[in-house]
C-alpha cells in the first residue's frame, strides 16, 4: 500500500539548458544555469530554494549547487539510484518532502557530460568489488556492456514473443524525431529521416539499430516545486503532482532481469502505474499527452502496455495507428523525446510533461492536455507520475 | 601559445573572413562531350541524359547535359598547378597558419548546391571567396581552426549554377607518445568480473573447468547468480553442484557498435536456460550470427578465451 500524497506538490518552473556534444562546461556549470532558468521561469529566487533532488548518478553535490547558485541553507536533499530510473524518483522525494513539511522549494535536476565526459556507451568496468561491480561481472567478460546490448536482449526476446515486427520501433522513432523537427534545442531540429534512412543505419546491437537509441548527451534540465498554496501567487500557471510512485519487482537486476520466468517484461513499470493510478483516481483514458522514457525506441512500446493503453503484445498495432503522433490517441515525445532532443537522462521529459500541461509544448497538441503521463527508464528500478493542472 | 598569442594570431587569420579568393573567371574550356565521357566511364554512371545524344534528343530537354556533381571539374586548374601556383588569399592564409605551426591539413566535407543544368557549349565561370573560419578547436588530430571556400558557379549569361563548400581543418600534428605506442603492442584481453565474497569461488571454479550453481542446503533451490541468502527461505548454508552445461537459448544479441578491444567479433551473447533450471548469460560460437533462434540448443564447454579469461563458451548442440 503506498500512502496518497496526491496534489500535494505543484511544478512551478522548468528549465533546460542548451544540449550538445560538448558543452565545454563543468556539470556544474549546467545544473546551475538549468536551475536558475527554472527559477526565472518561476519568478523565484535562489534564496527559496530550501531543497534538492537528483540521481545517485549525478556528480554535482546539492552542496556545491547550492553554494554556486546562492542558496541559503537547506533543509531536504535525496537522491534517486538506477540512472534513468531516477527521473521521476526525483519528483517522487520532492514531493514527499514537500508534502510531509520537510521542504518548501524543492528543485529536482539532472545535468551531466554524457558526451564529452562519461560516455554511457563506453561499457561497465571496475576494479572495485562492490555488489555493483559483482553483478556487471556477469556479462562484462562476455561482452554485454552497454545499455544497447541489455536492451537489445529484452528486445530480441520481446518480439519473439509478440510478433511485433520493426514496423513499430520506426514508427515510435520516427514520430519522435518529427516532433524534434520543430524543436530548435533539438539535436536533430530540421532534420527528418525515412524509412529507407531507418533501415540502411547501422545496427549497434541486434535488432537495435541507430535510429532506435538515444543520444549522448550534454546538457542539464530543472523543474521547481513547492506547495499548492505558494504555486498560486508563482509566474506560470502551476501542474500538479497527480500522483508519482517508484517501484522495483521481484528478481530485479539492473538493466539484467534475465532470471524471471518470462523476463521479456517490466513488471516494476506495471507496479509503478498501478500505484499512481490508484494515488491519482485516473484512468488510461484521462491522460491525454505522455512523455514516455525512450533511451531506445523499443522501451516506449513496453510501457504503453504496462500503463494500459493497449493489451500485453498490442503496443505495436496501437503506435501504427498514429497514436504517437500529434492528433493520435497520445501524442508522446513531443519534444523530440531522448531519441532526438537530448538523452538527460529523463528530466528533459519532466520538463516538456509540465509544458504540455501548461499549454507551452513547442508541438502543443490541439486538444486540450488536462493529464500527461511521464515515465524513468525501464530495465531498472523505475517509476513514472501523472501530472495536471492545479486548480 | 599564450592567450595574447593567440589573440594576434587568430586577429590575422579572421582578416581573411570574406576574402575573395578568386574573381569571376570562365573555364578555359566550354562544357564538352569528351570530359562528360570521361567522368561518367570513371563514376561508372550510364545515365543516358548524359552522353547519349540521340536518347538526349528525344527528351524532355532535347539535348545532352552535363552530371551536377561535374560542377567543380570545369574550372581546375590542370597541369599548370603542378609548375607552381599563384599566391591568392587562400594560399596566403593556408602559409599564415603553417607559420605559426598549424601544419596538417585535413578535408573533412564538401557540399554542393544545384540551381541549373548545364549542356555542352556552356561556359561555367567561377569565383572563389573564404567563408566560416571558426573559434580554435580541440580535435582528435590535435587543436586547429576549421574554414571553408564557397566557390559561387554561374553560366556565361551569369546564371547561377551552383555552389561548393569545402570544410578543411588546418592543425597542429600531435606526435604520439612513445608509451602509447608500446601499449599498443600488448593484446587486450576481455573485461574480468571481479572477485569478491558472493561470487569469487563460482570463478574460481571456472578457471578448474567447472561451472557450478548455487544451492540452499535447507531448501535445495538452485540459484543464479549467486547470493549469500536464499531468497526462498532465508538460509545462509549453501552448496553447489556443477551443471551439465546443456542449455537453450531464450534471447540473443549480435553486438556491431561499439566494438570493445579484447573482444572477437562477430560476437553473440544470449541468455541461456541451463537443463538444471537456472539461467545464464555467455556467448554462443562455433556458428554464425544468423544461425542463432530462440529456442536454440546449445552445448557448454569452459575454454580459457584469452591471457586472463576462462569462461563457459556455449556451441550448437
Amino acid at each position: 500500500m503506498v500512502a496518497n500524497i496526491k496534489d500535494k506538490a505543484v511544478i512551478v518552473g522548468v528549465g533546460n539548458t542548451k544540449f550538445s556534444k560538448d558543452s565545454g562546461v563543468s556539470e556544474l556549470s549546467l545544473a546551475v544555469q538549468a536551475i536558475k532558468t527554472a527559477l526565472d521561469d518561476a519568478g523565484l529566487q535562489p534564496s527559496d530554494v530550501d531543497g534538492m533532488a537528483t540521481f545517485t548518478m549525478d556528480s554535482n553535490d546539492e552542496i556545491e549547487v547550492a553554494r554556486a547558485l546562492g542558496c541559503g541553507g537547506l533543509n531536504f536533499w535525496g537522491r534517486s539510484h538506477y540512472g534513468g530510473g531516477a527521473a521521476t524518483g526525483t519528483l517522487h522525494q520532492a514531493t514527499m518532502a514537500i508534502a510531509t513539511g520537510m521542504a518548501e522549494v524543492v528543485v529536482c535536476f539532472r545535468a551531466l557530460n554524457g558526451r564529452s565526459g562519461h560516455r554511457f556507451s563506453s561499457g561497465v568496468s571496475g576494479e572495485i568489488t562492490t555488489a555493483d561491480a559483482i553483478h556487471w561481472g556477469w556479462y562484462m567478460p562476455y561482452g554485454l556492456l552497454t545499455p544497447a546490448s541489455w536492451v537489445a536482449m529484452f528486445t530480441q526476446r520481446w518480439m519473439h514473443n509478440t510478433g511485433v515486427t520493426k514496423d513499430a520501433l520506426f514508427e515510435v522513432a520516427h514520430s519522435t524525431r518529427e516532433y524534434a523537427v520543430n524543436n530548435p534545442n533539438a539535436f536533430f531540429h530540421g532534420r527528418s529521416f525515412d524509412r529507407a534512412e531507418y533501415d540502411a543505419a547501422r545496427m549497434i546491437a541486434d535488432p537495435l539499430a541507430l535510429f532506435d537509441c538515444c543520444q549522448e548527451s550534454d546538457g542539464a534540465s530543472a523543474i521547481i516545486l513547492t506547495t499548492p498554496e505558494r504555486a498560486r501567487d508563482l509566474r506560470q500557471p502551476g501542474v500538479t503532482v497527480c500522483g508519482v510512485a517508484q517501484a522495483s519487482a521481484p528478481d530485479q537486476e539492473q538493466m539484467t532481469s534475465f532470471y524471471r520466468d518470462e523476463f521479456a517484461a517490466i513488471p516494476e513499470m506495471e507496479i509503478a502505474a498501478k500505484n499512481v493510478y490508484q494515488m491519482s483516481g485516473l484512468t488510461p483514458d484521462d491522460i491525454d499527452a505522455a512523455v514516455i522514457y525512450d533511451a531506445f525506441s523499443p522501451i516506449v512500446l513496453w510501457q504503453l502496455e504496462a500503463w494500459n493503453f493497449c493489451g500485453f503484445g498490442e503496443s505495436g498495432d496501437f503506435v501504427l495507428d498514429g497514436a504517437l503522433r500529434a492528433d493520435g490517441r497520445l501524442p508522446t515525445n513531443t519534444h523530440g523525446g531522448q531519441l532526438s532532443e537530448a538523452y538527460i537522462h529523463g528530466v528533459n521529459g519532466l520538463v516538456e510533461a509540465t509544458r504540455l500541461v501548461r499549454g507551452q509544448s513547442l508541438n502543443q497538441p490541439s486538444k486540450n492536455v488536462d493529464h500527461a503521463l511521464v515515465t524513468s527508464g525501464v530495465g531498472i528500478p523505475t517509476g513514472g507520475a501523472i501530472l495536471g493542472k492545479l486548480d | 601559445m599564450t592567450p595574447e598569442e593567440q589573440n594576434a594570431f587568430e586577429e590575422k587569420i579572421y582578416a581573411y573572413s570574406g576574402a575573395q579568393v578568386c574573381a569571376r573567371t570562365p573555364a578555359a574550356d566550354a562544357v564538352n562531350p569528351a570530359m562528360i565521357r570521361h567522368w561518367t566511364e570513371v563514376m561508372g554512371d550510364n545515365n543516358p541524359a548524359y552522353t547519349n545524344e540521340e536518347w538526349s534528343a528525344s527528351s524532355a530537354r532535347g539535348k545532352t547535359i552535363a552530371p551536377a556533381a561535374m560542377l567543380y571539374v570545369w574550372n581546375q586548374e590542370g597541369y599548370t598547378v603542378t609548375t607552381g601556383r599563384a599566391s591568392d588569399p587562400q594560399t596566403d592564409m593556408v602559409e599564415l597558419f603553417n607559420e605559426y605551426g598549424f601544419t596538417g591539413v585535413l578535408g573533412t566535407n564538401v557540399t554542393q548546391e544545384y540551381f541549373r543544368e548545364v549542356s555542352p557549349g556552356d561556359t561555367v565561370h567561377v569565383e572563389m571567396v573564404i567563408d566560416n573560419l571558426s573559434e580554435r578547436k580541440s580535435t582528435a588530430r590535435g587543436p586547429g581552426y576549421f574554414f571553408e571556400t564557397l566557390a559561387t558557379f554561374t553560366d556565361q549569361n551569369n546564371e547561377k549554377i551552383g555552389t561548393q563548400r569545402f570544410r578543411v581543418l588546418k592543425f597542429i600534428p600531435q606526435e604520439q607518445p612513445a608509451a602509447a605506442a608500446e601499449e599498443k603492442l600488448a593484446v587486450p584481453s576481455r573485461i574480468a568480473s571481479p572477485r569478491g565474497h558472493d561470487n569469487g569461488w563460482w570463478w574460481d571454479a571456472c578457471d578448474n573447468g567447472q561451472v557450478l550453481i548455487q544451492r540452499c542446503k535447507n531448501c535445495q533451490t538452485l540459484r543464479h547468480p549467486p547470493r549469500p541468502m536464499c531468497g526462498e527461505c532465508q538460509s545462509m548454508e549453501w552448496d553447489s553442484i556443477e551443471s551439465s552445461l546443456d542449455g537453450e537459448v531464450l534471447s540473443y544479441t549480435e553486438l556491431h557498435h561499439p566494438k570493445i578491444p579484447g573482444y572477437q567479433y562477430p560476437l553473440i551473447c544470449a541468455v541461456i536456460k541451463l537443463r538444471e533450471g537456472t539461467n545464464i548469460v555467455s556467448n554462443v560460437v562455433g556458428c554464425e550470427p544468423s544461425d542463432v533462434y530462440i529456442g536454440m540448443r546449445l552445448k557448454g564447454k569452459v575454454e580459457q578465451v584469452d591471457e586472463k579469461n576462462t569462461l563457459p563458451q556455449f556451441y550448437p548442440a
